[in-house]
Order: C-alpha cells, then sequence, then structure tokens
C-alpha cells in the first residue's frame, strides 16, 4: 500500500516543522459555538510545458506554487483565506480571517485525526522526471514530424506537452486527515491545412493520470499527430452545415460532453440546494429514455478525471446519476450533503488552495446499449452525425445547454455522405435524454483532454458514451433545407 | 538584507527590487538577456444569498513570471515565493530549460527606443476603503432589494461585492522597469425568476477601478430584477433568415473576434481569416475602430505592453479598411512588421457610434432579433464561420414582442462585419471593448 500521507507531511508540513497537533489547535481555534466546521487544505504544484512550433523547440516554462486554504463554516455561510506561504504565522492569520465570518463565541476541541485511506488509481511519481529533456524535446520532434509526413497541405502544426505534479492534505475539523499524490500529463496537437487558398484547423490531443512515458505507449502521441492532420483534412471538404431540428447521431468517446453539459452541471449538489437547476427536486423521476444510465465515476484508473480522495478528503466514488431512465442521484461535496442531509459522494473539487471547494464532476459517461453504431447510422434518414466537439456550455437554470461540433458529416438515407462545417447544437438538458431513441454497444471514453469551468474555477474531467441517435436536436448551421 | 517575506509589495520601490534583483540573478546565473513579470493582488469578495452572508472570501496572491535568454534561445519559470532561493530554483529552472529549446531567430527584447521608458501614470488606481462589514451590508440590502421588487422572483444565486488591487511590474534587461496599479471594484445580482415550470436566471453587474463610478446598488438591483422577469416566458422559433441586434453587452464578444483575428500570434499562425487583409475592406466605410490606452478610470488602459513597449493610439479600422494588426514584439519580427504596443492585446478598443440609441435600432430593424446571450465557443477565426446558441427577444415593428431560447445564431465573421449596419449610441463601459449595440444584416437562426 502507498502512504500518500507520509509523501504529503514530507512536501507539505515538514519543511515548516508543522506538525498535526498544531494544525488541530488551529483548527480548534476556528471552531465555535457558531462555527460548527473548518478545513485546512495544503497543496503544491509543479508543472511544465514544452512547447514546438514552426518546426522548433520554441519554449518551455517549469512552473511551482504551493500554498494552504483555509475554510470555516456556519451552517450555509463559508469564511475562506488561504496563504501562498506554508508557514505557521501565515495559517494562522488565514485562520483568523476565514474564522471572522461568525463572531468568536470560544474555541472548541477537534477530534482526533483518523486516517482516511483512497483509492490508488494512480502512481505517486512526478512525471516531469519520467523522460529526460532530450527524450521530452525528441518526441515533440517525432510528432511534428510525424504530423507534416501525413500531408502536403499542412502548413503549420504545433505541439505541446504538459506535466503536473501536485501533493494534497487536507485536515478537516470532524477529525479526518487524508493526502493524494497525483500526476497529469497532456500532449496537444494543433495543426492548419491549406488548400486553394482555403484554410482549415484540426486538433487532437489526449493524456491522463500517469507519466510521459504511457504517452508513447502505442504510438499513442503519433496517432494524436494523424488524427489532428485527418480531422483538419476533412474540414477542406466540408460544406455547410444544415440548420434546425433534426436527428442527431453523436459517435463514441469526447462526445459525451452532451452529457456533462445537459444533464451533469444540473445534478452538482450545490445547485439543487439552493433549488436553482432545472433538475431540483426532480429526484425518481424519469429524465431519460430506459436506454439511459448515467454514472459520474471517479475511480477510473489514470484517468484525467479521477482522484484517490477529492479535494475534501473524501474517496470518489462510482455514483449512479441517472439509471434506466430515472434521476437518481446528485453529486455532492460535505457542505452540500451536510446541508441537504446526506453523505458526500466524493465529487468535492477546487482548482487550488486558493479556491473555494464545491461539487464537480469527474469522469461522467453513459453506459452501454445493444445496438451497433452501423445499425444506429442507418436507422437515420436525415440528419448528421457529429463525431467530434470543441466545447459546451449550460444554462443550469433554464436547461438550456450547447456543445459545439468540430467534426460533423450529413447521414442522407442511413448513409453517411459529407462532411458538414462545424456548428453548435442546441437543446434543453431535461428533455434531450428522453429523446435518444438507440444507444451503442460502443463505448468509449475521451482521450484525455477535458476541462470544465465552473464559477471562474477549472479542474481536469472526463467524459465518455457509446454511439448515440438523439431523434431531435437543434443543428446551428446556415444551409436552407 | 532585508526580511523579503515580510516585504509589502503593493509598493512601487519594492516591487520594482524585486524585478531587479531577479534580473540580476538571471544575468548572474548566465543569461544574456532577461525579462521579469511580477502581478499582486489583494482583495475580498462577499456574497448575501436569501438574506445571509454566505462567503467571505479574502485573497492575496503574487505571481512572477520570468524569461531568460541565452542569444536565441529561451526558458521560463514561474512561482508565487519570493525567497531568494526560491528565486535561485525557479532561474536555475529556466535556464535549463533554455539549454534545450531551439534557436529562434525572433526572440529579442524590445530596442531600447521602443520601451516606455517615460510612460505616464495612467489614473486607474483608487482603493475603496471599505470594510467587510459594510460591504455585507450592501450586498444585503441589494439583494433584499431585488428580492422584494417582484413576486416572480422567487430565487437568487445572491448579491456579491468584489474589491481589490492588482500592482504588476515588468522589467527587462535593456533597464526597463515599469508599475501599474490598478485597482477594480464590482457589484452584480443574481437572480432566479419562475413562472409555472419555466425558471430563467439573470443578473446585472457593475464593474469600475473607482468605486465612485459605480452604479448604485439599488440599480444593480433593479436592473438585475427588469432582466431576469423580462425572459420567462421563452419561445423557440422556426428556422429563418433575418436581422439581428446584439445588445451592446453581447457586441462587444462580436468585436472581441475582430481583435483575436488580428492578433500578430493568429496571424503568424496561419489562423485568423484576417491574414493578409492589410489594406482591405473588412467593415463598411462608416466604421472606425480605434484603442486609446491613456484614458483616465477606463479599466483596459495601460502605459505600456507585455514587452515593456510604450502602447499609444491605434487606428485598425479607418473607414472600414484594415489598417493595422495588433503586434507585439515577438509576432512584429516574425512578421516582418512593427509593434504597435499590442503586446497581450488592445487597451480601450472603441469603435464609430451612431446617433441612435437601442429602441430607435429596433425600430431601423424593424423584424428580427436582440441578442442578450450567447452561449458556447463555436467561432472558428481560421475560417470566420460562425455558430453559436443565443436567447435574447423576438422584434417586429421595431419592438419588442417576447423572448426567444433555444437557438442557434449562424454566420460568417467576414459577412457579418461586412454587412454591419449601425452601431448604436447605449455605450457599455464596463470592458476592454467600448461598443454600443450592433444592428447586422441577415443571419441564420436555427429552431425548431
Amino acid at each position: 500500500m502507498i502512504n500518500f500521507l507520509d509523501i504529503a507531511r514530507r512536501d507539505l508540513l515538514d519543511p515548516a516543522g508543522l506538525t498535526e497537533q498544531q494544525l488541530q489547535r488551529v483548527l480548534g481555534s476556528i471552531l465555535g459555538k457558531s462555527i460548527d466546521n473548518a478545513d485546512l487544505y495544503f497543496q503544491s504544484v509543479c508543472s511544465e510545458s514544452w512547447v514546438l512550433e514552426d518546426g522548433i523547440i520554441k519554449g518551455g516554462s517549469y512552473n511551482i506554487d504551493r500554498g494552504v486554504g483555509v475554510r470555516a463554516m456556519s451552517g450555509e455561510k463559508t469564511g475562506f483565506a488561504y496563504s501562498d506561504d506554508i508557514i505557521m504565522p501565515a495559517l494562522e492569520q488565514a485562520a483568523a480571517a476565514a474564522r471572522s465570518i461568525s463572531k468568536y463565541d470560544g474555541t472548541q476541541a477537534v477530534s482526533a485525526s483518523k486516517w482516511t485511506t483512497g483509492h490508488e488509481l494512480y502512481l505517486p511519481v512526478n512525471p516531469l522526471l519520467s523522460l529526460s529533456e532530450n527524450d521530452k524535446v525528441a518526441l515533440l520532434q517525432q510528432v511534428d514530424a510525424y504530423a507534416r509526413k501525413q500531408d502536403p497541405r499542412v502548413i503549420q502544426v504545433s505541439v505541446s506537452l504538459a506535466a503536473e505534479f501536485e501533493t494534497i492534505l487536507i485536515m478537516a475539523s470532524d477529525g479526518h486527515l487524508a493526502a493524494d499524490v497525483r500526476p497529469l500529463v497532456r500532449l496537444n496537437v494543433s495543426v492548419v491545412v491549406e488548400q486553394n487558398g482555403r484554410r482549415e484547423h484540426g486538433y487532437a490531443g489526449g493524456g491522463g493520470r500517469f507519466d510521459y512515458r504511457q504517452l508513447m505507449d502505442d504510438d499513442k502521441a503519433l496517432s494524436y499527430a494523424a488524427e489532428a492532420v485527418r480531422q483538419a483534412l476533412v474540414n477542406l471538404e466540408a460544406v455547410d452545415a444544415p440548420a434546425g431540428t433534426m436527428p442527431v447521431v453523436l459517435g463514441p468517446g469526447w462526445p459525451g460532453v452532451l452529457l456533462h453539459e445537459a444533464v451533469g452541471h444540473g445534478l452538482e449538489g450545490d445547485f439543487n440546494r439552493k433549488g436553482t437547476s432545472v433538475f431540483s427536486g426532480r429526484m425518481g423521476e424519469q429524465v431519460a429514455t430506459s436506454l439511459c444510465t448515467v454514472v459520474d465515476d471517479g475511480t477510473l484508473p489514470n484517468r484525467r478525471g479521477s482522484l484517490n480522495v477529492d479535494d475534501e478528503g473524501t474517496p470518489t466514488q462510482c455514483n449512479v446519476l441517472i439509471e434506466n431512465g430515472i434521476l437518481r442521484n446528485y453529486m455532492q461535496d460535505k457542505r452540500n450533503a451536510r446541508l441537504m442531509g446526506g453523505q458526500s459522494t466524493g465529487n468535492g473539487r477546487r482548482e487550488s488552495y486558493a479556491h473555494i471547494p464545491m461539487p464537480r464532476m469527474t469522469n461522467t459517461y453513459m453506459l452501454p446499449g445493444k445496438s451497433t453504431p452501423e445499425e444506429i447510422i442507418a436507422s437515420v434518414k436525415k440528419g448528421i452525425y457529429a463525431v467530434n466537439f470543441g466545447g459546451g456550455q449550460v444554462d443550469i437554470t433554464s436547461g438550456k445547454f450547447v456543445f459545439s461540433a468540430s467534426e460533423a458529416y450529413l447521414i442522407e438515407n442511413g448513409k453517411i455522405t459529407r462532411p458538414v462545417k462545424g456548428a453548435t447544437l442546441i437543446g434543453n438538458g431535461p428533455d434531450v435524454l428522453t429523446k435518444v431513441s438507440m444507444v451503442g454497444n460502443d463505448l468509449q471514453l475521451d482521450s484525455g483532454i477535458g476541462i470544465c469551468g465552473k464559477d471562474g474555477q477549472s479542474v481536469p474531467v472526463g467524459v465518455g458514451q457509446p454511439t448515440l441517435r438523439v431523434d431531435a436536436l437543434t443543428v446551428g448551421g446556415t444551409a436552407k433545407e | 538584507m532585508p526580511d523579503i517575506t515580510k516585504m509589502d509589495y503593493f509598493n512601487q520601490p519594492h516591487l520594482e527590487q524585486l524585478v531587479a534583483d531577479i534580473l540580476r540573478e538571471a544575468v548572474q546565473q548566465g543569461a544574456t538577456s532577461a525579462e521579469v513579470d511580477v502581478a499582486v493582488n489583494k482583495g475580498f469578495t462577499v456574497t448575501a444569498r436569501k438574506g445571509e452572508v454566505e462567503t467571505v472570501e479574502y485573497n492575496q496572491d503574487k505571481i512572477i513570471e520570468l524569461t531568460v535568454y541565452f542569444g536565441k534561445r529561451c526558458g521560463t519559470a514561474s512561482l508565487s515565493d519570493v525567497r531568494p532561493e526560491a528565486i535561485r530554483s525557479a532561474v536555475q529552472a529556466a535556464c535549463n530549460i533554455a539549454r534545450f529549446t531551439d534557436e529562434d531567430e525572433f526572440n529579442a527584447l524590445a530596442d531600447k527606443k521602443l520601451l516606455a521608458f517615460d510612460y505616464p501614470s495612467v489614473d486607474i488606481y483608487s482603493p475603496w476603503s471599505l470594510s467587510v462589514p459594510q460591504a455585507i451590508e450592501m450586498v444585503l440590502e441589494c439583494e433584499a432589494m431585488a428580492l422584494s421588487k417582484d413576486k416572480r422572483i422567487v430565487n437568487s444565486e445572491g448579491a456579491t461585492l468584489s474589491t481589490g488591487e492588482v500592482w504588476h511590474s515588468y522589467g527587462n534587461t535593456q533597464g526597463f522597469i515599469g508599475t501599474c496599479p490598478v485597482t477594480r471594484h464590482e457589484i452584480s445580482c443574481v437572480l432566479i425568476a419562475k413562472k409555472g415550470k419555466e425558471m430563467q436566471r439573470d443578473y446585472c453587474y457593475s464593474v469600475a477601478c473607482d468605486p465612485s463610478m459605480l452604479e448604485s446598488i439599488q440599480h444593480v438591483a433593479e436592473t438585475a430584477v427588469e432582466r431576469t422577469v423580462r425572459r420567462l416566458g421563452a419561445q423557440r422559433l422556426s428556422t429563418c433568415k433575418v436581422p439581428v441586434i446584439y445588445a451592446a453587452e453581447e457586441a462587444r464578444g462580436l468585436l472581441g473576434h475582430f481583435v483575436s483575428a488580428i492578433q500578430g500570434s493568429s496571424l503568424y499562425r496561419k489562423s485568423s481569416f484576417l491574414l493578409d487583409h492589410l489594406g482591405q475592406r473588412v467593415f463598411p466605410d462608416h466604421v472606425q475602430i480605434d484603442e486609446r490606452p491613456y484614458l483616465a478610470k477606463y479599466l483596459g488602459s495601460a502605459p505600456f505592453d507585455d514587452d515593456g513597449v510604450a502602447t499609444r493610439p491605434n487606428v485598425f479600422i479607418d473607414k472600414g479598411i484594415l489598417k493595422s494588426y495588433a503586434m507585439g514584439i515577438y509576432s512584429a519580427k516574425k512578421l516582418g512588421m512593427e509593434t504597435t504596443g499590442n503586446g497581450g492585446g488592445v487597451h480601450n478598443l472603441f469603435i464609430s457610434t451612431g446617433d441612435k440609441d437601442l429602441p430607435a435600432l429596433m425600430k431601423k430593424m424593424g423584424k428580427g432579433i436582440l441578442v442578450t446571450e450567447l452561449m458556447g465557443n463555436g467561432v472558428n477565426l481560421v475560417t470566420g464561420d460562425y455558430s453559436r446558441g443565443m436567447s435574447g427577444f423576438w422584434v417586429e415593428n421595431g419592438e419588442i414582442q417576447y423572448p426567444v431560447e433555444e437557438i442557434t445564431l449562424a454566420g460568417r465573421l467576414q459577412d457579418m462585419y461586412g454587412n454591419l449596419v449601425e452601431v448604436a449610441n447605449d455605450v457599455d463601459t464596463r470592458g476592454n471593448i467600448q461598443t454600443g449595440s450592433i444592428l447586422l444584416e441577415e443571419m441564420t437562426i436555427a429552431g425548431e
């Protein structure tokens, strides 16, 4: 068993000579009659990125940041302060600031520490050290050369390689003590192709919670280069996308961004506690066809959205959000679970020590069904087949969501005929899954590129789904029927 | 040596001393040149929701970014720790990276004659002596006002006030060091209205560098209520082609795409639909677009850019013709052009406005769409293809008829800019791009 706590102690507490007893005293100084909960979140992150552009290794950066966040809670109130210096005086100052959310009414003893054991979904290795600088540079050059070799119409290639190594330690006033050590790597390839004066862009990438060497397994890095060029070349041939409401077949994997936007955000506990989500108060109701089972699963080994423990120290889980079309669970952090009378589901996440935790997704995907992708496409008389997307966005109150296709095709009489230009798809979260009439047997997860933004905080996430048929979705093209 | 960890960095001499120390460290470690950017900020944010304080958040950050050059090779590092040993190892890390990067012939600091040695002080620093309890009182009052105005407002995401300051220093081994402090204060209110099963959310915010320029909390509350309830009863539309007005706050984004497309970095990556368009018509001849970097009390003002180059008033569009791209040092060298003082972006962009207000612009449009919210990022700058989700209002006979939602708006930026009919005088001053509402010729609406 890996002792994450020892690693975290060494990295975060020992340099400043901080002991667990001292931290307990700080927590004790925050608690009082009106402050019912408090936690300390220590974090250190070192990261790097290398960029190749125009055939040369253009730059690289090394970044280091560490600090501690202090949160004091009193019912629905939260006081929060942080310091980018992990030393006792700064910690005490932050604690006093966070505590000021309510009147001082005495201190209270803190429960003795109980060590929370999380999962072991990834190894606590520093990915920055997993390749020599020469090998990192060589990898970028190989990917660049491979992309250019794909087609003479490639006029621009940029490749970036990035890694992050994060150590966290959380101590909560309920006595919980937890730690995690998280590697994360990512490779991106972006190309521009040109033909007869028309230029198009293509993008691919991937990564996860492992080290650089896994990016090279099965020539994964090279396959991203080929994929970026393929997409750009497809788009060179694309005609205007249709405009209007029609059947849409979504490809497997990354198009699962549909689930993230259409239902995922609306099922986060904070919005439902406040009653601001279109899904508020709908637990147990039918919100999808019986073909649809959607989960948020933070426990997948090595996935970008996975965590051994969340940022409040709760081990992650596989949470069923929608089961055979019925709404089953919200995603909760500790605070919202407590206020709604439930348990944290291991979805308490934060961008860094300088941000307040809130309920967030991890890896959100739909379980596979029985149809083959071929029969799903063959079932559509006229519609579109969308296989790649940029990002999406949702208004959780009205339920309206969008996601933008970057590679799509027309389906005519059950056959894929020609590529269409990128277009935004728009729908209504509570309706869209009630229009899913076929679910494929080809579940795929995305390649490890997702970033989710909420309230100005970014966290890495994953999505996935099998091929799906949605009977009616609005496609925002320009072509007349 | 002073105890650097206790130093107050919200202070020009201290901040510039830190920048100078880091530059000296870089040179000592063998760099042939170097540049350093330090930003420190402090402030707080309070939110009240449903009559109670919800969060009080204090923030205080430092971020140091340093780039070292060894001839034409470079390496970068960033950190939040100002201790000398931390800085030394960050410089080391950057130097190490520079050993592995390639020579890039376009890497260089700005020539001395371009640097803003005598930069003017820009009046954008007005701290607010507001205590947290005072701020709490204001947000409680703002939210209470909003919740009491209209029975259809049934819920709230709260009223928020934030206030803070950022001190930003840039220096390089050409001998330039400059500092620019800026304050930013903001009040906002986010509400939820309900009618039957339908829920709608909207908001109002006011932001300024001088607290005396903020809208009153009453105005913020009332506008938030008005904007939220007017969305109730939203309908979809059938797919159609109609003229479109971008309300001023969304018109800003529309011009934001123009700014991205004339950015040097988009051009040398051949990733802009405005590549090779200098001297060509992009807008109709009534359109002027320029930047004004020294305006007092404007949040976009800046006396020098990210390269330390003096900012200047630039004219990008003159009588509809593209006169200049927005260049920083690197992209200018790479494209064989001159910097325009736009390393990092533009500073207070203005578009010429007409004499009509928004109601008059709607009269001119007659029948069409008023866009008040856009969703998603369906804008392809390489091709100009544009497709985004939207909500807003259906306009007929120049009057708002009913709210619309769950529809998309699509076209090509080339055509949208080329067919810009008129800019209203209802300029939204809250951002870096100053524009009124914009009327465009037909675009495609996709709906039922």
